[in-house]
């Protein structure tokens, strides 16, 4: 739902030009422009917010509605919702609201480390590649053009038939497939800021190296990072419900979203509906949510788009 | 352009070089695993020897490559393990089915896509964009398994239009002699290109819109039909054309899915059952045709960047 909250082309005086025209003359870093860019996005706040929610039912939850999600208990299996189970249980007897809440957390602590460990990996990454230039660049760069060549889904499936899957082997291999586009969008923004007026005067004014970095090159940088590190989150999250679906992904009793869909949906024309829509609703809205945000602070970032 | 095309291809080499090291290390990081998946969990240490050595695995991994490279440069991509068949027949076999699938998928999502982003670009903040951006979200958001099986269900199980398996003809003139089976595999890939092709298109096109000489077209008094089919439509694009270029490693994930569902006997559905069963011969040969097609891909991609903008001409600089 991009720029929800800005002025269609054909009117610049929409409602909210004031509001972008008082931005624009705004005091302060980039970082506080473009948060308040996207607080005026209602879709990237309501994506938030539900990020919120859903995290405080996954985390939260389970301390006020424990369940058992280790025991198996065929004599429970596939209850219908009702009654001690508001959504039922599944084929192992498990009750499916306790175990969207624990298999919310595998699913979102994969999604936030990967997009974290692939945040730092490929900043550090692009960004050394970027200062150094010349041929350390150039080899750099051919490294993560191959790499990029073999779809992650194809070097995953050799891993995990090589390496037997936990949540923390899947986070590991993901972030050393997914750290590649973030490195690469990096270094061209490096780049392009190098060549820009601001550092070439910052650095005849004599600036060190360390504060062109941190005081200029970073801040600027930080837009297209955000963006990148929100769209990776989703795309970890649907990465492993791919593989839960292939029969790679975690072992039970382990649970995440994409496993219980994808053994759900054995069942789904059976009749057993609340064994697919739940998990489906949650895992949809979560990445929806995460994209929305990354979204939003795309279009927050782009000055065309604020001032057309 | 020429030597621009010479310096490219040098590189696409280099990194499909760089593609079968890269598989060829990941796929020997286990001794043992082959023999094992081949033989049976209860094989004996002397037979997973013997197997070894019949295929060379105990040599070091230098001297394999080394072998296998000396016979990939005589096309020999060796024989797979579990299927008994030479990789190149395998490959031979399915890649032509594979890209009727994937083109055909990726020729409707672009169909579909670009006017549906002009259309949004057009239409920007109101009902029509909103509704279209909110399915594509879903689309985009969705796993493809999901969106696929979802298909099923509205397809086959509740309306009975269509068959829910691939047809299964060994030749693409078989493929297309049942039509009907190939509706949800096409349908399925190219919903989820759609989805991300639609945004790229929307948001391309929205800078277009924002430029002067669009502005400039107008003021000129030229119809509204000509402005979007000329000046908008060609100058949106560019971004897109890259984004289906790159795109392509994507949608070999997808295809990955969508052969797994529909059971279509493409290289996705080979390539998933030999990473299963530890077929080293086909997964590196596969790996090698993913890794060649994704090159080409971007290689087509810069190629065709040059021909719709006349400001980009290579080899001068």
């Amino acid at each position: 739902m991009a720029a929800a909250e800005q002025p269609p082309l054909a009117a610049p005086d929409g409602p909210a030009g004031p509001a972008v025209d008082a931005m624009a003359g705004r005091p302060g870093g980039p970082l506080r422009r473009i948060a308040a860019t996207f607080a005026e996005n209602r879709a990237a706040v309501a994506g938030l917010g539900l990020i919120a929610a859903i995290t405080l039912f996954c985390f939260a939850g389970p301390l006020i509605y424990p369940t058992n999600q280790v025991t198996v208990q065929l004599g429970l299996a596939k209850l219908p919702p009702g009654g001690r189970f508001p959504l039922g249980t599944d084929p192992s007897g498990y009750n499916v609201l306790g175990r969207l809440m624990v298999g919310g957390q595998s699913s979102l602590e994969l999604g936030f480390a990967v997009s974290i460990a692939t945040t730092v990996l490929g900043t550090a990454y692009g960004a050394v590649a970027g200062l150094a230039g010349g041929i350390v660049d150039a080899l750099m760069m051919r490294v993560i053009d191959t790499a990029l060549a073999v779809p992650a889904l194809v070097l995953l499936l050799i891993l995990v038939n090589v390496v037997t899957p936990n949540l923390g082997v899947i986070i590991l291999l993901l972030t050393l497939l997914s750290w590649l586009p973030i490195a690469r969008l990096v270094r061209g923004e490096v780049l392009t800021l190098k060549t820009r007026e601001f550092v070439q005067a910052v650095k005849v004014m004599g600036a060190t190296r360390r504060r062109i970095v941190l005081r200029h090159l970073a801040p600027n940088a930080i837009g297209v990072i955000v963006v990148n590190a929100t769209f990776t989150l989703s795309d970890a999250i649907l990465t492993l419900s791919a593989l839960s679906f292939l029969g790679l992904g975690l072992p039970p009793p382990q649970a995440d979203w994409g496993g219980m869909l994808s053994g759900g949906l054995n069942y789904l024309f059976d009749g057993y509906w609340w064994l697919v829509y739940p998990p489906a609703v949650i895992l949809i809205l979560t990445v929806v949510a995460f994209n929305l945000i990354g979204d939003a602070v795309r279009d927050a970032l782009d000055v065309r788009l604020q001032r057309p | 352009m020429t030597a621009f095309l010479i310096r490219r291809i040098g590189q696409a080499a280099a990194v499909v070089m760089g593609v079968m090291v890269l598989t060829f290390v990941l796929i020997h990081l286990e001794p043992g695993s082959a023999a094992r998946a081949a033989l049976g969990p209860h094989v004996t240490a002397g037979r997973i020897a013997i197997f070894n050595s019949t295929y060379g695995l105990n040599e070091p991994l230098y001297r394999q490559f080394g072998g296998y490279l000396a016979q990939v440069a005589r096309g020999n991509l060796g024989t797979s393990y579990a299927l008994q068949q030479p990789v190149s027949t395998l490959i031979a076999q399915r890649l032509p089915r594979d890209l009727l699938l994937l083109g055909v998928s990726t020729a409707l999502a672009l169909i579909l896509a670009l006017p549906l982003g002009l259309y949004q670009a057009l239409r920007r903040n109101r009902p029509g964009d909103y509704v279209f951006t909110g399915i594509a979200f879903t689309l985009y958001s969705m796993p493809d398994f999901l969106l696929a099986i979802a298909l099923i269900a509205v397809f086959c199980v509740q309306l009975r239009l269509l068959p829910p398996e691939a047809p299964q003809a060994t030749t693409v003139t078989g493929l297309l002699a049942d039509p009907r089976a190939l509706i949800l595999p096409v349908l399925t890939l190219a919903l989820v290109s759609v989805a991300s092709f639609s945004r790229y298109m929307r948001s391309s096109a929205i800078d277009t819109l924002a430029q002067d000489y669009i502005r400039v077209a107008r003021a000129k008094g030229l119809s509204r039909r000509l402005i979007l089919a000329r000046h908008v439509l060609r100058n949106s694009l560019l971004p897109v054309i890259t984004i289906v270029g790159l795109s392509f490693p994507a949608i070999v994930a997808g295809a990955v899915i969508a052969e797994e569902v529909f059971n279509f006997p493409g290289m996705g559905l080979l390539f998933y059952q030999a990473a299963t069963s530890h077929d080293f011969p086909v997964l590196l040969g596969s790996t090698l045709v993913v890794g060649i097609s994704t090159v080409i891909g971007s290689l087509a991609a810069d190629i065709a960047y040059a021909v719709l903008d006349p400001r980009i001409r290579y080899g001068r600089g």
